[in-house]
This record gives C-alpha cells, sequence and structure tokens, in this order.
C-alpha cells in the first residue's frame, strides 16, 4: 500500500507554525516512515506532482499569489487543515485591516518618517511582486477548510496528535492543556 | 439659549410631580416642544429629577422616536415593512427623495424635512402608509408625493392631506369583539360577583391570552390576586408591534370602550386600582379620542371612586405612550419601559404576576384579551366556551394584508383553516401564508389545512399571504433586518446572531452559498434560537427555521459548490484597491 502523501503551505505567516511542525523533534523520523512528503518549504518541492490526502497551511491571505496557491491547494487536497491563528483570522498580519490598504502603502512609502525626503518614494510596482489585497483573509474566507488548529502556533503535540488522528481516521482527542489558550 | 430650555424643562418635569418613573414622559414633552432631545437637556432633566445623567441618557438613547440631534420641521417617517415593500414602499420613498433631493436619514438644507424609514405602523392593510409629524397616510402611490410636500411646504396641516385617513377594513364582524356593548353592563355584573368569582368565570371560559404566548388568562389573574401585596398593577398591552398585525388598532378605534371595560373588570378581579394602557408610539394618533373616551367613563362612574356605586372599589387608567421599539411588546421590557426606563426585557423568574410594575405584581394583558373578559362578563363562560375548539375557545381577530383582495381585520372562529381564510379574504395563487407575524411561522401550501389555533397554528392575529410571484426568501431575509433593528441588544446570540445570520443568508440569497454554507445557516438559527434571552432573540431565527425544511427547493437553486472555492471570495475585487495604489494594471497581472 502506498504511503499517504501531504503536503504544507504558508502564506502570510512567520513560519512559526512550520517550526512548530519540525518541533516534533525526533518523531519525524516516524513522520517520514508514515506519509510521504509533496510540495511543502520543508523539502522546497514547489509544484504538486500528484493528489495529496492531508495539506497542512499555515498564515492568512494578504495577496493574489496567496490566493493562488491556496486555491491550488484546494485543488489538490483531499483534507485541508489550517493551523494557526494566522490561517484562521489572519492573525497579527490581519491588523493592518484597520487601516485602508491605500493609507498603509502611502504612510510606508510615500510619507513615512523613514522615508528619505518628500516625493521621492514610489509604491513598489514591479509586475513580479505580488498584489497586496484589500484585506488580510482568513483561509476559510477564500476556499473551504475542513479542520481548524487554533494557536499560535499550534503546539508540536497538537499537530502530531491531529495528523496521526486523520491519517488513521481515527476521533481527534485533545487534551485540554494543547487547545487552552489564555 | 440654555436658559430658555432650561426653564421650559423644568416646566415640563414639575408636570409629572419631577417622578422619575415619568422620565419617558418627560423626554417624550421635550421632543414634542424642542423637536429632540440634546445632550444638553439630558443632563438638565438629569439635574432636575437629582438622578444620574447616565440614567437619562441610557433611556433615551433606547427609542427611535426620541430623536438626539434636531430633525427638520416635518418629520416623514416611511415603513419599510415587509407587506409595505411588497406594496410599492421603496418606489414611494424613491419617490420622496428626488422631490426633496436627500436620501433617507438626512434632513433638507432648509430643514424642513427630515426622511427616515420604520418598522411596521400597523396599516399594513392599506400599504404603503407613512407618518408625518406622527399623523398617518395611507395607500400612497409615487404620484402623490410631489403634491404632499408641496401642500406641506404651503402649510397646510399634515392631517387635511387626502392621504391622512386611516380606513377601519373591518371586513368580518364576529360575536365577541364586534358586537354591541352597553357600557358599564359588564362590569355591574362583575361587581355582582366576588373577584374570585369574577376569575372563576373566566376560567370557566377558557379564555387564553391574545398576545401571543396564549396563557390562560384566569391563571394569570389568579397568581396576580395571590401575591402578598397590597398593591397590584394592571397593564394593558397595546403596543401592537408585530409586523402585519393592526387588529389592535381596529378594537382601539371602533370598541375602545370595550377595552376599558375588560380593564376595569380585570383591575377588580386582582384587585389593582392601577390600570396603564401601553399604547405603541405609531398610534399617538388615537391618543386623543382614547382620552375622550375615557373622560366620559370618569363622568359615568365607570372609573374613578367607588366604580358603579360600589363601595370602595377605585380603578382608574393612564395611557403610556411608547416610542418606537417592538421589543417593548414583550411584557418584561414593556413594564420597564411603562416605569421610565429603556424597554431592555427583565430576567424571569420572577414574573411580573409576582414582581411587575414597580415592582408590584402585575398582570399584562392583551388589548383583544381584556374585550374577550368583558363580554365573558357579559354573556357568560359558558357561552363563550361553546365558540372555537376545545383548546382554543372564542373567537380571533386576523390582520390579514399582502396578496389578496381584501385586506382588513376579521373576527373569525378558532379552527378556520388557512384555506377557508384564504378563500374569505379573496387570495389565489398563494405561495406562502406567514402566520404570526416575523416572530411566526412560514406555512406552505400543502399545511393549508392547519387551522388557526394555539393547539396547531397560534398567532397573535398577523396573517401576511404572498402570492406565487413573491420573492418569498427576500421577504423572510427582510424579516431577519427588521429582528436585527429591535433588539435591544442584551445578549450576544441575539444581539451578534441575528446579524451572522443576516450575512450568511444573504450569500445564499445571492448564489454564493455552498451547501456548507447552508448547514452553518441552520446552526446559527438554532443557536439563535435557543441561546437567546427573550421572545425577541429566540423567535428571531424562525423566518429561516420555517422555511428551511418545507421551501427546501427556493434555498437548493440557490446553492453552488464549486470545487471547494468559496464563491463569497472575488479575487479581483479584492487586488482591486492595490493594483491602483501602486499604479499597475489589471492586464499586468494574471
Ligand atoms: C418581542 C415580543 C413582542 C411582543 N409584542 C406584543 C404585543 O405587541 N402585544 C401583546 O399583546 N403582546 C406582545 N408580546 C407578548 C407579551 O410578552 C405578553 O405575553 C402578552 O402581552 C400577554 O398578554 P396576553 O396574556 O393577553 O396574551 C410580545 C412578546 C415578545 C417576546
Ligand atoms: S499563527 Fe503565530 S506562529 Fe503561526 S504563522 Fe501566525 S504568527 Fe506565526
Ligand atoms: S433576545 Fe434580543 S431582545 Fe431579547 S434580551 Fe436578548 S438582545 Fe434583547
Amino acid at each position: 500500500m502506498s504511503k499517504p502523501v501531504v503536503a504544507t503551505g504558508h502564506f502570510t505567516g512567520c513560519f512559526g507554525c512550520h517550526m512548530s511542525i519540525l518541533d516534533i523533534d525526533e518523531r519525524i523520523l516516524d513522520l517520514v516512515e508514515l506519509v510521504e512528503f509533496n510540495k511543502s518549504p520543508i523539502n522546497d518541492i514547489k509544484h504538486f506532482t500528484k493528489p495529496v490526502d492531508i495539506g497542512i497551511i499555515e498564515g492568512g491571505i494578504s495577496n493574489d499569489e496567496n490566493a493562488e496557491i491556496l486555491m491550488e491547494f484546494r485543488k489538490h487536497c483531499k483534507i485541508l487543515v489550517a493551523i494557526g491563528a494566522c490561517a484562521l483570522t489572519g492573525g497579527v498580519p490581519s491588523m493592518r485591516n484597520l487601516v485602508p490598504l491605500k493609507e498603509c502603502l502611502e504612510e510606508a512609502y510615500l510619507n513615512g518618517p523613514t522615508v528619505k525626503s518628500e516625493n521621492t518614494g514610489i509604491i513598489p510596482n514591479d509586475p513580479d511582486i505580488p498584489v497586496l489585497l484589500d484585506k488580510v483573509y482568513p483561509c476559510h474566507e477564500v476556499v473551504k477548510i475542513d479542520y481548524f488548529l487554533p494557536g499560535c502556533p499550534p503546539s508540536a503535540d497538537t499537530i502530531w496528535n491531529a495528523l496521526v488522528a486523520l491519517l488513521k481516521g481515527e476521533p481527534l482527542n485533545l487534551d485540554y492543556e494543547l487547545i487552552k489558550y489564555d | 439659549m440654555t436658559h430658555h430650555y432650561r426653564e421650559q424643562i423644568k416646566n415640563i418635569a414639575n408636570k409629572y410631580g419631577n417622578d422619575r418613573g415619568y422620565l419617558m414622559n418627560i423626554a417624550q414633552d421635550i421632543v414634542k416642544e424642542f423637536g429632540y432631545i440634546s445632550d444638553e437637556m439630558v443632563a438638565h432633566v438629569a439635574e432636575i429629577l437629582n438622578i444620574p445623567m447616565v440614567q437619562v441618557r441610557d433611556m433615551v438613547s433606547f427609542y427611535s422616536f426620541l430623536p438626539r440631534k434636531p430633525l427638520g420641521k416635518n418629520v416623514i417617517r416611511l415603513s419599510n415593512a415587509v407587506i409595505e415593500r411588497m406594496k410599492g414602499a421603496d418606489e414611494v420613498g424613491k419617490a420622496f427623495e428626488k422631490e426633496l433631493g436627500i436620501s433617507f436619514g438626512e434632513t433638507t438644507k432648509d430643514n424642513l424635512f427630515t426622511l427616515l424609514h420604520t418598522a411596521c405602523i400597523g396599516l399594513s392593510d392599506q400599504a404603503p402608509g407613512a407618518l408625518i409629524n406622527n399623523v398617518p397616510l395611507t395607500n400612497l402611490k409615487p404620484a402623490d408625493v410631489p403634491q404632499i410636500i408641496r401642500d406641506i411646504k404651503a402649510g397646510k396641516n399634515v392631517s387635511d392631506l387626502p392621504q391622512a385617513r386611516v380606513l377601519l377594513n373591518l371586513k368580518k364582524e364576529g360575536e365577541v369583539i364586534c358586537a354591541p356593548l352597553e357600557s358599564g353592563q359588564a362590569i355591574r355584573n362583575a361587581l355582582n360577583m366576588k373577584p374570585e368569582e369574577v376569575i372563576a368565570e373566566i376560567n370557566k371560559s377558557r379564555l387564553r391570552g391574545r398576545g401571543g404566548a396564549g396563557f390562560p388568562t384566569a391563571m394569570k389573574w389568579d397568581f396576580c390576586r395571590k401575591q402578598k401585596s397590597p398593591i397590584r398593577y394592571l397593564i394593558c398591552n397595546a403596543d401592537e408591534g408585530e409586523p402585519g398585525t393592526f387588529k389592535d388598532r381596529v378594537i382601539l378605534t371602533e370598541y375602545p370602550d370595550l377595552v376599558f371595560e375588560g380593564m376595569t373588570i380585570a383591575g377588580y378581579a386582582i384587585g389593582a386600582k392601577e390600570g396603564i394602557m401601553y399604547l405603541r408610539g405609531e398610534y399617538a394618533y388615537l391618543l386623543d379620542n382614547l382620552e375622550k373616551v375615557l373622560a366620559k367613563r370618569r363622568h359615568l362612574g365607570l372609573l374613578g371612586e367607588n366604580i358603579c356605586g360600589r363601595e370602595g372599589f377605585s380603578f382608574d387608567i393612564r395611557i403610556q405612550l411608547g416610542a418606537g421599539a417592538y421589543v417593548c411588546g414583550e411584557e418584561s421590557a414593556l413594564i420597564e419601559s411603562a416605569e421610565g426606563k429603556r424597554g431592555a426585557p427583565r430576567d424571569r423568574p420572577p414574573f411580573p404576576v409576582q414582581k411587575g410594575y414597580k415592582n408590584e405584581p402585575t398582570s399584562v394583558n392583551n388589548v383583544e384579551t381584556l374585550c374577550c373578559a368583558a363580554r365573558i362578563l357579559e354573556k357568560g363562560g359558558e357561552w363563550f366556551a361553546k365558540i372555537g375548539t376545545k383548546d382554543s375557545t372564542g373567537t380571533k381577530m386576523l390582520s390579514v394584508s399582502g396578496d389578496c383582495e381584501h385586506p382588513g381585520v376579521y373576527e373569525v372562529e378558532y379552527g378556520i383553516t388557512i384555506e377557508n381564510l384564504l378563500e374569505l379574504v379573496g387570495a389565489k395563487d398563494t405561495q406562502a401564508v406567514q402566520v404570526g407575524g416575523a416572530s411566526g411561522k412560514c406555512v406552505a401550501p400543502k399545511d393549508f389545512g392547519r387551522r388557526i389555533s394555539f393547539e396547531d397554528l397560534p398567532t397573535g392575529g398577523s396573517i401576511m399571504i404572498f402570492g406565487k410571484n413573491r420573492d418569498l426568501l427576500e421577504c423572510m431575509h427582510q424579516f431577519i433586518e427588521f429582528f436585527i433593528e429591535e433588539s435591544c441588544g442584551w445578549c450576544v446570540p441575539c444581539r451578534a446572531g441575528t446579524t451572522l445570520l443576516e450575512k450568511k443568508f444573504r450569500q445564499i440569497l445571492d448564489g454564493k452559498g455552498t451547501v456548507q454554507s447552508l448547514a452553518e445557516l441552520r446552526r446559527i438559527a438554532q443557536t439563535v434560537k435557543a441561546m437567546s434571552r427573550c421572545g425577541l432573540g429566540q423567535t428571531s431565527a424562525n423566518p429561516v427555521l420555517t422555511t428551511i425544511y418545507d421551501f427546501a427547493d427556493l434555498y437548493a437553486e440557490r446553492i453552488k459548490e464549486e470545487d471547494g472555492k468559496l464563491l463569497t471570495f472575488d479575487l479581483q475585487k479584492a487586488m482591486k484597491v492595490g493594483i491602483e495604489a501602486s499604479g499597475r494594471t489589471m492586464e499586468g497581472v494574471k
């Protein structure tokens, strides 16, 4: 029987959630035995090469590239799990949602105190850089998400337990400490 | 400026004995005098009554008829209730906007007109309707609007406009409410019995409350009477705020004596000396006549000291005017409001019969319930119990509006089927019937054999008929918007839940919902129903919950699923600002 395939994706987050995935320590050896990795920043596979069983995603959606890759994930993954505050709510990056995007950009590139002198700044417009969206969206406002793991980041144990439960098709019982945040 | 109104406010407060319990009346009088009640005026009131300013502001900010900023000299409140919109209220609204050159919520530059929306004003049978300076106008057409504005500008009284007439529209008279009564007859019969015997007679009739909940009236009075307290109150609930209900309007216009007769009997039965009629602010135009009837009854010895010559039985009635809040129809909110506070429901228990108005035992009864009580004392409980069905004795006043030939008020025997009712009112090609108002049930044709009664389809009186060409779910959506507007905001499931419900519902109506959104809609609706604190929240999801199964097709045809991609997310739109701000073009990006 071929191994289940897992992919991970990173959008607008701090990579902390991915660090937490790696934080399962020596269990990573079990993981490599259990599953096959497809697209993921961990192995640097850039494009999906086959259908995936479980996709794990970190970060909110703040630009067109994020949105398109998330849609790719949805297309290729049977089950999509959003992990971390950024993916679930937009998180820290979504603090910019309180200010209209145009004002954000003008403050950063045109009027801010660190802009060298007046009238010299420009808002970056190179066709190669992604376009910022009007606000940072949580993943579930862009595509259908099957499961959510809260935390900033969710602990390694939370992620591990969830992944194992999904792979075995068992109900997920997380200890209270693992999902208590206050 | 300050001094000028300070004196007047002082006089107004004085008129009410500087009593904090009359805060609402004081605020209403201030609004009548100055057109609004500013923060500064609020401060004066607080100082004069010697209460904290927040108490005054808390109350004032709650009511839509107590504006806190100056409005125009003439205030137009166009009803945007569901039936009104079905009958063209939106077009009339546009005509007003065009004629005045302002949008809703605005005041003209010359301060002559303010244009506002308001909920159902109890005129759905002659919609679209509006209140201009509290005077009701009916059957409005867009073409009428320019002349209305011209006339008002020319100084004509609103009540002299041709549209300023409320038709009675009493289409079917029954034997309980719409029958003649010799004033005082029922009271005299009651006074020949002990109060307990009066309650026993009501018990024999098996009368149940007509205001919605259907609580046995005799039991309510008995609870109230048995409380150990020397002071008790009787309140007549004339708030009639449920969209599509206007039967109390007809009763109060045509049979006020019957209502007051019933109130007096109830006062005798429970042992109250004071009765309050809580009249919705939208019905202010009925006030003068009601006061006249009260004065006449005092003159005839049917109110006041030693009523009908009975030594020691005194009872009098005052009318408390509401100020435009649906939730004030809920009995504990109504009591709060009658005490001059914001109309937020109370925790129960204690129930009003235990601790009601001024914390004394209080019976709150609907207008129609009290009319039935008077008739029962005239004709006997047994006579009454023979009418209607086993669990629903007597008749019911129905307010029928929407897609039918003869909208109006019908007094019918309990147990009438929807089918027979539709025939009676001349409704054809009916898609659905909303029984019991926005908070009631949307009934599909397969259920038109069901009966209006407490045991089957209960209603406070509202019957709204939707013809086959109506967009039924859009109508349901408007009901939800009504609840958002009217939520008192106390508890989260209702305050936030109704908004979440509306958003999800809108998504589906716009064809952006997935199978998942439908499940989410159901879940939100159930949470709002189960977790809300009072009847308003508990019924606010009914427009969804009573259509989601019986009209499943209407939902299904709007649901799409596209490989997990959500249709609510519009990437192009989300990119627009970023592209414009950086001076790029859409062509540059994929
Ligand atoms: C949101 C809400 C609005 C209500 N509005 C009215 C109303 O306008 N008139 C009315 O008689 N009862 C209304 N009721 C019901 C009252 O709380 C109360 O049950 C009724 O006045 C009791 O009178 P009854 O026993 O004669 O029916 C409302 C209830 C709720 C929850
Ligand atoms: S949830 Fe926390 S750890 Fe994860 S990406 Fe966001 S900020 Fe980083
Ligand atoms: S359910 Fe709504 S109206 Fe009732 S108390 Fe809660 S917020 Fe107020």
